[in-house]
């Protein structure tokens, strides 16, 4: 993984005094709360309904055990022993104190961990595939581009006041697993004709209260010109965003108001300007970035014989034989898997961990996966280089920590905002909602019989929880006080991403349980051998769900 | 007399600020002295302007840099204008005064902006932070912001290579 050099300490540093001297000239009333605000939130530091909330940025999701360790030590220290994991790889504390803030981060420098721009009307943390470098399919390793951007893109002094929140997401996969078409900017890493690497760039995708697929506006940037390129898009989205209306602030209500054509050309005429310049790449830098991202020290395995082993003990052990399908990837080295950690057991809010599960998994990653972890947009945790010898034995310690549950990629792999338990933007609860649909969907046989469902809750329109793009999608809104939840079927967020559509009239959240089983029992009824969920929405369309979900009992 | 930090110090400020005028900028008078007018009327009266070397013309975040154009590379100060302090188009503007048309005048931020952003706003070529005479309070903060950081990733006005061409391999 990236390591910083004597520049990146000296920026980062200087970074953590900046931002103590704010918070002082804040206490102190020379900064009013309003002005306060945007520095603070660049910081990842929100005021939120019970408390302040600190989001730490996990730069494209990837983490060492002695980060793991500080997180744990933080949580303990300074929050109520447990965090969270964020649908945008970050991690978030949800009690810290305002004034310690500055402490904590000091703390995370020692780790080269930060807040920067976790937040804000500035470039976000830069995502990617959490399988990125062990993934089978994939062209190239996307993290190195990713570690560009990030520096690019970490206190540039002309854009850290757009007009909204901005997003970028890098695939290097034809399976798309970081939701590249619903990011401000995806970029999918491509060979040309001529065999060299570039980028295919999709922009204005986005979720929230107006979700929009992501347009393509270029099928090859070569790889040198990427910060060029985008810098050209983030002068026109500076210059020309609309900063009237928050809500048709972000670059999906421009590039649509342009047109995607027209966008494309401003683009290209600025990119003119900038290409060739002393930003674009060198092969240097490009080298530089691929050297932090080598393999790790692989051994030869054999294969067969580890596969051989796994299946007979698969065989003994139910439990473990489910735990390898569900949450158990297939690694381009042969006799090492990638393994998928759930932060999703029933009861607990989807992708919350405490301080000792934090030292476990820092433990399991120094004994089973060269001490790195990666986080999920689902908002579960990966071990990404464990040899199948292994696996037994990880399995039963992950087990015995809680983070065993084998349930990724179905349906009560949820993922989840914080909702009205604590956010100050949700119009409804969320956590409670996710809960009670995992208990009414509690027999794993039955579970594993539906297969790959997405199920995605956000509190409100913000859509955190992604549910536009969920092929069940659940949204809190709010009527006269009350809260109320709105079903959407046949979203998508991989390759031929779709938008949910609203099923009809919302419900109670008494009724959600029962909504989402009349929703399955369609699906089950009506299915082809072996058709996945997602696929028998698409093919039958929304209203045999909704005559069933809205059907008088008899 | 009104102060600004212009280069790093807390100066006098000799500069007074034309608002944009009610009726047609044609018409506009411009009163003598070192003014700054509104891009509006410099576009409208450039012709008797010229002759003057007391006059700057300032940007409102509505305007963009290349309507000013080479026209800049004559003027002894461009000032940006920030109506609300989280509107970022001037960094913007300021960046494209500088690298683009050639600007080696007074760049100065004008208007409801923070110390906070000054040493961003430096980098994209701002070199003059005016508050008004009711703000000069943030004028000390501002000397001292300006040197938050001292080494950046990106290339910028005041370091036109970016890091990754200055790291030594």
């Amino acid at each position: 993984m990236y390591i910083y050099d004597e520049y990146d300490r000296r920026i980062q540093g200087q970074r953590v005094t900046q931002f103590r001297a704010q918070m002082e000239r804040y206490l102190d009333g020379q900064l009013e709360e309003a002005e306060f605000l945007p520095l603070r939130l660049q910081n990842g530091l929100y005021v939120q309904r019970l408390a302040p909330m600190l989001r730490i940025c996990v730069p494209y999701g990837l983490m060492n055990s002695r980060q793991l360790r500080k997180m744990a030590h933080i949580t303990r220290t300074y929050d109520k022993g447990y965090c969270h994991i964020s649908t945008r790889q970050n991690i978030q504390l949800n009690w810290p104190q305002l004034e310690e803030v500055p402490d904590i981060l000091e703390e995370l420098l020692e780790v080269e961990m930060h807040c920067n721009q976790t937040s804000g009307n500035c470039i976000r943390n830069t995502t990617t595939d959490q399988f990125a470098g062990v993934a089978t399919d994939e062209l190239v390793d996307p993290r190195p581009y990713c570690e560009l951007i990030r520096q690019w893109s970490t206190f540039h002094p002309e854009f850290a006041f757009l007009p909204r929140k901005f997003k970028i997401a890098v695939s290097a996969t034809q399976e798309d697993r970081a939701a590249i078409r619903v990011h401000d900017i995806g970029l999918q890493i491509v060979r040309n004709d001529a065999g060299d690497l570039g980028f295919s760039v999709f922009v204005g995708g986005g979720l929230g209260r107006t979700p929009v697929i992501g347009s393509l506006i270029n099928e090859f940037v070569p790889e040198q010109h990427l910060l060029t390129y985008l810098e050209a898009i983030l002068r026109i989205y500076n210059q020309f965003g609309r900063r009237d209306n928050k809500f048709k602030a972000r670059i999906k209500i421009l590039v649509r108001a342009m047109t995607p054509e027209v966008f494309a050309e401003k683009v290209e005429q600025e990119w003119q300007h900038l290409r060739d310049g002393s930003a674009t790449l060198t092969q240097a830098e490009i080298d530089r970035a691929h050297s932090y991202f080598t393999e790790p020290a692989y051994e030869p395995l054999d294969d067969a014989a580890a596969q051989a082993e796994l299946d007979r003990l698969a065989g003994d052990n139910k439990a473990f034989s489910n735990w390898l399908k569900r949450n158990v990837r297939d690694h381009k080295k042969p006799g090492y898997a990638a393994v998928n950690l759930s932060l999703k057991p029933t009861g607990i809010a989807p992708g919350d961990i405490t301080d000792r599960q934090l030292e476990i998994i820092a433990d399991l990653a120094d004994d089973f996966s060269f001490g790195e972890v990666r986080t999920t947009h689902e908002q579960n945790m990966v071990l990404a280089d464990v040899r199948k010898s292994d696996l037994f034995d990880l399995w039963q310690k992950a087990k015995a920590a809680g983070f065993a549950t084998p349930n990724i990629g179905t349906l009560t792999d949820i993922i989840c905002c914080p909702g009205g338990d604590f956010c100050s933007l949700a119009n409804a609860k969320s956590i409670p909602i996710a809960e009670a649909i995992q208990r009414q969907f509690e027999d794993l046989d039955y579970l594993y019989d539906l297969g790959d469902i997405d199920l995605n809750i956000s509190g409100c329109m913000n859509a955190c929880g992604h549910h536009h793009v969920g092929h069940i999608g659940i949204l809190g809104v709010d009527k006269k006080g009350e809260e109320f939840y709105q079903v959407t079927l046949g979203g998508n967020s991989s390759n031929d991403a779709s938008l949910g559509k609203v099923i009809g009239p919302s419900f109670t959240a008494e009724d959600m349980p029962s909504v989402v089983q009349k929703i399955i029992d369609v699906y089950v009824e009506q299915r082809t051998e072996e058709e996945p969920f997602i696929d028998t929405v698409n093919r039958l369309g929304i209203a045999p769900f909704k005559e069933r979900v809205y059907a008088k009992a008899s | 007399m009104p102060k600004l930090v212009k280069d790093g110090a807390i100066v006098d400020n000799e500069w007074t600020l034309m608002a944009k005028p009610e009726g047609e900028a044609s018409e506009a008078s411009v009163p003598a002295g070192k003014v700054i007018v509104p891009l509006s009327v410099w576009l409208a009266r450039k012709d008797a302007l010229t002759a003057r070397d007391d006059i700057g013309v300032w940007l409102d975040t509505d305007e963009t840099a290349d309507q000013l154009g080479e026209d800049a590379r004559r003027l002894p100060l461009v000032a940006v204008h920030f109506p609300a302090f989280a509107d970022g188009r001037a960094f913007t503007n300021a960046r494209l005064l500088r690298e683009r048309f050639g600007f080696t005048g007074e760049l100065r931020a004008v208007g409801y902006f923070l110390a906070e952003q000054a040493c961003y706003l430096r980098r994209c070529g701002v070199n003059a932070f005016d508050f008004g005479a009711d703000r000069e309070q943030h004028l000390q903060a501002t000397v001292d912001a300006l040197d938050d950081f001292t080494e950046y990733y990106q290339a910028s006005v005041d370091q036109p290579l970016p890091l990754f061409r200055r790291r030594p391999s």
